[in-house]
């Protein structure tokens, strides 16, 4: 709530202020060309950094235990972010084929036009992620729960894979967040959210950010010419030698944001803060609707089948109780009898949950995956990220469980009708 | 970086992205416990952009220097004046940040002729190290981490803004710590411990000296600074609004005391 931020010391301001401005002036000539040269911090024009954002990035390395972080325009921006920071033609990755369809939508479709390669691997199963590293690979990636699947990643187990490689792992965390659990403590090095969820909770921007645990030792590695190499884009300059801790998001930042210019805007960071200040208790709340939902559904003859970790028969049930005992998440899927005519007769007939694509809301969401955010894959692929043609994926708000539970009632009625 | 043969091993030195010119004069960083020469980041490249040759070195088993991590400061001092043989600089200023000040002390006491200026920077003589922290920088590095960073900044120092953007000064020095080797830091403070030097010799120092101290440092309190800067003839003290680590709490503030002295 607090980190990153003491009240304004010009105004007494409490809340963050917005510093709604693209440049900031320079004192005079020397601190100007010392700014540019990296010889001092500072601020120089908001694409590469902003004091709003910067409360914002502070507050989430912060929250998640990492040296530092950057805010991105979505958290599409912040994956690409990494992944270009990290390689270029002819890189690698290897990647959870239970992921957001937006990012495997990145990752199969338009990073190989760039010569960026990905394979994809069932997240639980750590053997297939070791065989699938290859000479070229530059980053392991998976989310903390897959969307909308809800798999839970052996966190732990890939990052001693990762560690044994010398490869980075980033997890995508957008689904668990800060307060149910802490990537960069179960072992990953690096951790991006799609900051539009849970973070922000309102739903009312798009916002992404990447956090750095500053401990991968890319010099080790020698696979990282980007980090530890002369970079003709800055005199000359080799980020692993500038900062020990923090090579990755000086490069990140001084040519990611420099170049590809996906930044956060101020408001938005502002707007991502008021949320970022009750998340563990909004959290609480949602886990808690969840398994209220959870086991209501389960209970439902008109409901096939149930997939989320509070429930024996989960493939993550076990982990999800040892990586985050507070409840791991307010998202679940479930298939409806009937295939998808039911589904569709389903989210029609629901009146409290919002059709829409998107999570973590303050409001409860419902959407079909296989024709709205993974439409792009095909069956196999779809079956991959187990996702079925009725397949319906809820994200479970901050309302009245009974209102949730007596409109989905309703709903599952009218969808076998 | 720029690499020399110290005492028989490879010695690392960040030099700004520039090429080392031992014909600049020369300025010489040393960092303190279980750190590296990025703790000097900021300072170290301004100087290195701006007239010096500036070395900011990695401590032999800290950072990319391999070798044994020594175990007094007189060690620690020879193992400097090594390194100014290897590079072949006759006189060179030195700076030191905590542990790092004390290698400087120790190297002007033993060496003067060799140091052009003195800048100890959050420095007390003697540097008592509490046996709490000693005892878990031995049995729990993690912990020791942890309380190296809480109190090698002002007290609360996460309810500020970070003059780095996006950098939290907290998490930056912990993730430094834990990349330092097994042991590392419960020999650095064993060593700061343990220093003990004569008194009537600092009384002689005839080196500029400038006296960095913070008025928030909870590592290396104010009054002892203070203390150090009066009884080195004609040092100068200057006071910063900041923690013991002022490289990176207030790094501009920490470059202009530093510009003032080195540039005089």
């Amino acid at each position: 709530m607090h980190a990153g931020q003491s009240p304004d010391p010009a105004t007494g301001s409490r809340a963050v202020p917005i510093y709604q401005t693209a440049s900031f002036v320079f004192p005079d000539a020397d601190t100007a060309a010392a700014l540019f040269n990296m010889e001092t911090p500072g601020h120089v024009y908001s694409r590469l950094s902003n004091p709003t954002v910067a409360v914002f990035e502070e507050r989430m390395a912060a929250l998640e235990g990492g040296a530092g972080a950057i805010a991105t325009s979505s958290g599409q921006a912040a994956l690409h972010l990494a992944v270009v920071t990290l390689m270029g033609q002819g890189g690698h990755i290897v990647a959870s084929s239970s992921l957001y369809g937006g990012s495997h939508n990145l990752l199969s479709y338009t990073l190989p036009r760039f010569g960026i390669h990905t394979t994809f691997v069932p997240a639980g199963d750590v053997e297939a992620w070791g065989r699938a590293i290859k000479p070229e690979t530059r980053l392991i990636f998976g989310e903390s729960v897959g969307n909308p699947s809800v798999d839970v990643l052996d966190i732990p187990a890939i990052a001693a894979l990762a560690n044994q490689r010398a490869i980075p792992f980033l997890v995508d965390a957008t689904v668990t967040t800060p307060a149910l659990g802490r990537p960069l403590e179960q072992g990953a090095h690096l951790v991006m959210h799609s900051a539009t969820k849970f973070l922000s909770g309102h739903g009312v921007v798009i916002g992404g950010v990447l956090v750095d645990g500053g401990r991968f030792d890319w010099n080790a590695s020698g696979r990282f010419p980007t980090l530890t190499e002369p970079y003709e884009g800055f005199h000359g300059m080799v980020f692993s030698e500038e900062s020990t801790a923090s090579a990755f998001l000086l490069r990140a930042r001084r040519e990611g944001l420099r170049d590809f210019g996906a930044c956060m805007a101020p408001m938005t960071a502002f707007q991502i803060l008021q949320g970022l200040e009750t998340l563990p208790v909004r959290m609480a709340r949602h886990i808690e609707n969840a398994s209220k939902v959870v086991a209501y559904l389960a209970g439902r003859k008109e409901v096939e089948r149930v997939h989320h970790p509070d429930l024996a028969g989960h493939a993550g049930h076990g982990l999800a109780r040892r990586l985050y005992p507070r409840g791991c998440s307010a998202i679940l899927s479930f298939e409806v009898k009937g295939g998808r005519e039911a589904g569709r007769k389903f989210i029609e007939a629901l009146s409290l949950f919002s059709h829409l694509a998107n999570i973590g809301d303050a409001k409860s969401l419902v959407i079909h995956p296989a024709t709205t955010t993974h439409f792009r894959m095909d069956d196999a692929a779809l079956a991959a990220a187990g996702i079925t043609p009725g397949t319906v994926r809820l994200s479970i708000g901050l309302e009245h469980p009974d209102d949730l539970i007596d409109d989905l009632g309703r709903a599952l009625n009218a969808s076998q009708k | 970086m720029t690499q020399f043969i110290v005492q028989g091993y490879p010695a690392y030195a960040y030099t700004g992205s520039r090429e080392f010119d031992p014909k600049l004069p020369s300025i010489v960083f040393v960092h303190g416990a279980a750190f590296d020469h990025s703790v000097w980041q900021w300072q170290s490249r301004y100087f290195a952009h701006h007239g010096f040759n500036a070395l900011a070195v990695d401590l032999p088993g800290h950072g990319r220097s391999p070798g044994l991590v020594r175990a007094t400061i007189g060690e620690w001092s020879a193992w400097l004046m090594a390194l100014l043989d290897a590079a072949a600089i006759e006189k060179a200023a030195l700076v030191g940040h905590s542990m790092g000040s004390l290698v400087t002390l120790e190297a002007t006491l033993a060496a003067p002729g060799r140091v052009s200026k003195l800048a100890l920077v959050g420095t007390s003589v003697p540097m008592p190290v509490g046996e709490a922290f000693l005892a878990a920088a031995r049995d729990d590095p993690p912990v020791a981490f942890d309380m190296e960073a809480t109190w090698g900044h002002v007290r609360n120092v996460q309810l500020t803004q970070s003059a780095v953007p996006g950098m939290t000064l907290l998490g930056a020095s912990r993730s430094l710590n834990e990349r330092s080797r097994a042991g590392a830091l419960h020999a650095d403070l064993a060593a700061c411990n343990a220093y003990r030097p004569s008194m009537d010799a600092v009384r002689a120092i005839g080196v500029p000296t400038l006296v960095l101290a913070g008025r928030r440092d909870q590592m290396t309190l104010f009054k002892a600074g203070k203390a150090l800067a009066s009884e080195i003839p004609g040092a100068k003290l200057v006071a910063l609004d900041a923690g013991h680590s002022m490289m990176s709490e207030a790094p501009r503030e920490t470059l202009a005391a530093l510009r003032d002295f080195l540039r005089d």
